[in-house]
């Protein structure tokens, strides 16, 4: 029950998303919600008091003894400051993951106990909702309603249905050629390490943690240094569930020094990074230099949202909406291209538009607020950047354009038409609510130009006609095809990407495969009773 | 019938009635003992009157866009032959031009089709025609093979070109039987998954079994419907452009295979950093590897296969049949001249049986019949070139200044060519050069061990993880060091046990990835999800 509540919840499938577009029907455009929505921050009811590094089950200073401040993105003011990780931190973690899995207890528990530990650790999730909702709203900026209802929710979802995975991990019996006996074993690789992005903290920890553990892994987990605070909340209440130490590290720090650490240690047998393509490649280039430790990627996106002639265009509209505008416009899979067929165009535009200015923006502790502040100062003036880019390459900026309000990382929702392909805006993934229309004439036309990116992570197909379905969904270059819905996240769907936007897929039976190495066993047989 | 025999004799499995190898590769030895005629490898006279081989070369242009053509620039460069070091032939020699040239051709065929657009019944079929092909003309591909490589004739023909056919027919079997899934949904979405190819496949294969390696690259590539670019070794690039040829005989479309020779930094990384290559797989030395890797990095992320380096352990413990496990390290350890990155090149031996098993071990090696590669019933036939052979004899002097045990060899055979004496070394200790580094040549390296758990831990004292040889009676024994091993294959009371269905590859830095089998699919295919909303759905 609660898991479908959730999947219809991110699907912003209309009937949910409608819920939001009444409340924005109150406010007529955004612009002049700004002074009455964002006011003064409404202050989170809750105490900080994990800040330390989570390292053999303890938590522990920096052993530089150093610090950073992570900043509340509705004001820039600090909430609080974390133990800065380090290459001797993220040893240090490392080298109590590397005991807990070479000498156990976790690889060497049963399948069972493993799943019930994870298994009670969603429920004590469940039952702190609240507080980690508010936690990842205050570190991140996003809707509270949509941490507290759909991410926090999802997390848990996520864990149970990874703690079902975790006996029921079965190698092959294999058909030989001659008189053998032929057996494969899937095996957990050893110390993973996680490295996960600000966006959906928590989500992306599920994504990972959940497999790797499941799987029978250990884990030294990165996070970003945008969001440190509710990952270290979660992983206590882990290891109130009954973690044994060492199985689940966590440092936070920051990318060039704990992340490049990780990256390249030896003694790490397997790497997952969400993250930039930039940084993506990093990661991965480090990984060769040092072990060879296989690497996990889910990297940027410039995902098309292509509505068809035959499209309800009312849905589109607000589909399209919800896919570039989610959560700040901060989605890797974010609909950051959308391609709208001629005939429709112009009304499409219209009406994206009005949509637009309904969005409600503010304080994102507020009840019905859609949209929250951008993550921090360099996330927003990149943003702003990008729209200046958009409107100095000619596109038609139809709303939005601006910072909303004047505190904090607020930005108002931007629509542009008529934007051409060589465009930067219609290159680059700006990672904020920034629309970008383009026109398309037919179906090879738009194939070709939504396939013409070094990404291929997502896409989103409009049409009712069976036949465009079927053929855009073979035709385009991306890991998920959405049909007449967007950002459908549900535990057993694969998420990951075809060309730049990464290696590798998360979440599903294919998740698994990541977190496990394949050991083939062969002895010979005598006078078999069959081959 | 015939895809049985193929295994038994790659896998010298010693249960003699079953094994074809077996039978003929260690009755060799013995005869070549009890006629008296080298009783020692060195005195083999057989490096005299080398044969010439039966078969013309006629491909050696590089194969692009289904043509023969000569490299851009011009340029060609010259292929050896082991025994003697002379010029076989001067091959065209591809570089970053040809290989934007073969990417080219490989694009379109991709993109434009037809092969990923043709049915994966019609591909089968032309896979199918392709082996029957081959399986036509084994005999000029053996001699070729040989020829370029210096492996024993006897091997190429009757093991690794059946083995070749074999793996074509598996992965033809393969094509029509690439399911995605159905996803169970936790709303009313309907979703199912897609197993897509690539798009254009860039493929390195080394010099050690440059038909094989074609095989499980080239296979599932095709199977799962992508095009694909090969560079073969520069040190033996002939018989991949006569199969390749055959290919397109069986009616392979032209650009769905194109075939470059050339040397690693030039079309190697050409094809590694390439922008329009959707995946990488190579085979080779782990520094190789790593280098491809980064260089996928820094361009467009393809995604790489690796095949790398190994030191594999090959235990021996106390319970174990001493003679069948003589004869199996001797095997793991010199088949194909050493030349394997699966060798089992650290034989670690059980205190209790450690004598005994060096002096058979020692007398084993001995009797390894080192010759010319096209007479019958060698054993053993050149190392693959210079730079090998020295290095080989370099790792020889290492273990001799590091005060291993020299038992037998540790020189070159004859004067011409790049054999290399069957070298045994005891007393080996693990902290030596030739406990730790790869050699790939025929040199044996064992070691004592007094338990389970010593030998657990130093069998995995190593950055590699490609593969293991466990030799033990006891089930207990057997189940505990399968599970214990960091290795991608743990051979029990066998080795070197090739099926086309049973994965290889590495833990560690040995690789990533896997080949061959079910698991080698995934290489080469892309995941696709797709979801539409329900309306009303009858069930969930």
């Amino acid at each position: 029950m609660a898991a479908r509540r959730i999947s219809s919840l991110l699907s912003s499938s209309a009937t949910s998303l409608g819920r939001f577009s009444s409340w924005g029907r109150r406010i007529k455009s955004f612009s002049t919600a700004a002074a009455a929505a964002i006011g003064e921050p409404i202050h989170p009811s809750i105490q900080i008091d994990h800040t330390q590094l989570l390292i053999n089950g303890q938590f522990v200073d920096a052993a530089s003894g150093k610090s950073f401040p992570t900043v509340d993105p509705r004001t820039g003011d600090v909430i609080a400051r974390v133990a800065e990780g380090d290459l001797e931190d993220v040893n240090r973690a490392v080298a109590a993951a590397r005991k807990a899995f070479d000498e156990g207890p976790w690889p060497k528990m049963t399948a069972y106990e493993r799943s019930r530990i994870m298994l009670r650790f969603a429920d004590l999730l469940e039952k702190h909702t609240e507080e980690v909702a508010k936690l990842e709203t205050w570190d991140n900026g996003k809707p509270y309603e949509q941490a507290a209802k759909i991410e926090i929710p999802m997390v848990v979802r996520m864990f149970r249905y990874y703690a079902g995975w975790a006996d029921k991990i079965h190698g092959f019996t294999v058909p030989a050629d001659g008189q053998h006996h032929v057996q494969t074993l899937h095996e957990p690789y050893g110390v993973c390490g996680l490295i996960i992005p600000w966006n959906f903290p928590l989500l992306l920890y599920s994504w990972k943690v959940g497999p790797a553990l499941a799987c029978g892994n250990t884990v030294v987990l990165k996070t970003a240094e945008q969001t440190p605070l509710s990952a270290i909340y979660v992983s206590k209440l882990f290891h109130e569930a009954g973690l044994p130490p060492g199985v689940l590290n966590v440092v936070s720090g920051f990318g060039p020094t704990a992340g490049a650490a990780l990256s390249s240690h030896m003694d790490v047998n397997k790497l997952s990074f969400t993250g930039s393509t930039a940084t993506g490649k990093i990661v991965l280039a480090l990984a060769a230099k040092s072990n060879l430790k296989p690497v996990t990627l889910e990297l940027g996106g410039k995902s098309p949202f292509i509505v068809c002639k035959d499209a309800d265009v009312d849905k589109a509209v607000e589909l399209a909406h919800s896919a570039l505008f989610f959560n700040q416009g901060q989605c890797c899979c974010a609909g950051s291209r959308t391609l709208v067929h001629e005939s429709v165009y112009d009304e499409f535009v219209e009406k994206a538009k009005a949509r637009a200015l309904k969005r409600v923006v503010g304080d994102p502790f507020k009840m019905g607020i859609e949209q929250g502040p951008q993550i921090d100062n360099e996330q927003f003036k990149k943003i702003l950047k990008y729209i200046r880019s958009g409107i100095e390459s000619g596109a038609t900026l139809e709303s939005g354009g601006e910072q909303f309000g004047s505190k904090g990382y607020y930005i108002q929702p931007t629509v542009f038409s008529n934007v051409q392909d060589d465009m930067l805006i219609a290159k680059d993934e700006i990672f904020g609510p920034v629309q970008s229309i383009s026109k398309f004439k037919d179906l090879e036309e738009v194939v070709q130009r939504a396939n013409a990116s070094s990404y291929g992570l997502a896409a989103g197909v409009f049409t009712q006609n069976i036949e465009t379905a079927n053929t855009l969904t073979r035709a385009l270059r991306v890991g998920t095809v959405w049909i007449n819905c967007y950002d459908i996240f549900d535990a057993a769907v694969p998420f990951g990407g075809f060309k730049m936007s990464g290696q590798g897929r998360e979440k599903g039976i294919y998740g698994l495969s990541s977190y496990l190495q394949v050991k083939a066993v062969v002895t010979p047989l005598k006078n078999p009773a069959w081959l | 019938m015939a895809a049985r025999r193929i295994s038994s004799l790659l896998t010298r499995s010693l249960s003699v009635s079953s094994s074809s190898v077996s039978t003929l590769f260690s009755s060799l030895g013995k005869n070549s003992g009890r006629n008296g005629i080298g009783k020692r490898f060195s005195t083999a006279a057989a490096l005299e009157d080398l044969i010439v081989p039966p078969v013309q070369i006629a491909y050696t242009q590089n194969l692009i866009d289904g043509k023969f053509v000569d490299a851009a620039s011009g340029k060609t460069f010259p292929t050896y032959d082991p025994r003697t070091g002379d010029v076989i032939a001067n091959v065209a020699e591809g570089d970053a031009e040809d290989i934007d040239r073969a990417v080219a051709a490989a694009r379109k065929a991709f993109d434009e089709g037809p092969w990923p657009k043709m049915t994966p019944y019609e591909r089968s079929r032309i896979m199918l025609r392709f082996a029957d092909l081959v399986e036509k003309h084994s005999e000029e591909l053996a001699a070729l093979e040989t020829w370029n490589n210096g492996k024993p004739h006897e091997q190429a023909a009757k093991s690794e070109l059946p083995m070749f056919i074999r793996l074509f027919h598996y992965y033809a079997g393969w094509a029509d039987k690439i399911h995605g899934l159905t996803v169970p949904a936790d709303g009313h979405h309907h979703v199912q998954i897609l197993h897509e190819p690539i798009g254009v496949a860039g493929q390195i294969i080394p010099w050690n079994f440059p038909l094989l390696m074609f095989a499980w690259k080239v296979g599932p590539a095709l199977a799962c419907g992508n095009t694909i670019v090969l560079k073969t070794a520069e040190q033996t690039p002939l018989t991949a452009l006569y199969v390749a040829k055959l290919f397109h005989e069986a009616g392979l479309p032209p650009g769905v295979l194109n075939v470059v020779s050339g040397y690693g930094p030039t079309a190697g990384a050409a094809l590694a950093s390439h922008m329009d290559v959707d995946k990488v797989a190579f085979t080779g030395s782990t520094d190789t590897g790593k280098i491809v890797l980064e260089l996928a990095a820094k361009s467009n992320l393809k995604p790489v296969t690796l095949e790398l380096g190994g030191k594999s352990p090959f235990i021996i413990c106390e319970d174990a049949d001493v003679d069948k496990a003589v004869e199996l390290a001797h095997f793991a350890l010199f088949f194909n001249q050493g030349q394997c990155c699966c060798a089992g090149s650290r034989t670690f031996v059980h205190e209790r049986v450690y004598d005994e098993f060096i002096e058979k071990a020692k007398a084993r090696a001995l009797k390894r019949v080192v010759g010319d590669p096209f007479r019958k019933g060698v054993e053993q036939g050149p190392q693959i070139d210079t730079e090998q052979f020295e290095k080989v004899l370099r790792y020889i002097r290492a273990g001799i200044e590091s005060n291993a045990t020299l038992e037998c060899g540790g020189d070159r055979l004859g004067t011409k060519g790049y054999f290399v004496q069957p070298t045994v070394f005891s007393n080996v200790m693990d902290d030596m050069l030739i406990a730790k580094d790869e050699i790939f040549g025929p040199v044996q390296s064992i070691l004592k061990f007094k338990d389970i758990d010593e030998v657990i831990r130093r069998a995995n004292n190593t950055r590699y993880g490609l593969a293991a040889g466990v030799f033990t009676k006891s089930v207990e024994t057997a189940n505990t060091l399968t599970r214990a091993l960091r290795a991608g294959t743990v051979w029990v009371n066998c080795f070197d046990v090739f099926d086309a269905a049973i994965p290889f590859g590495g833990y560690k830095m040995s690789g990533i990835g896997r080949e061959k089998g079910i698991y080698s699919l995934h290489n080469y295919l892309q995941v696709k999800a797709v979801v539409t909303p329900l309306k009303n759905p009858a069930w969930l």
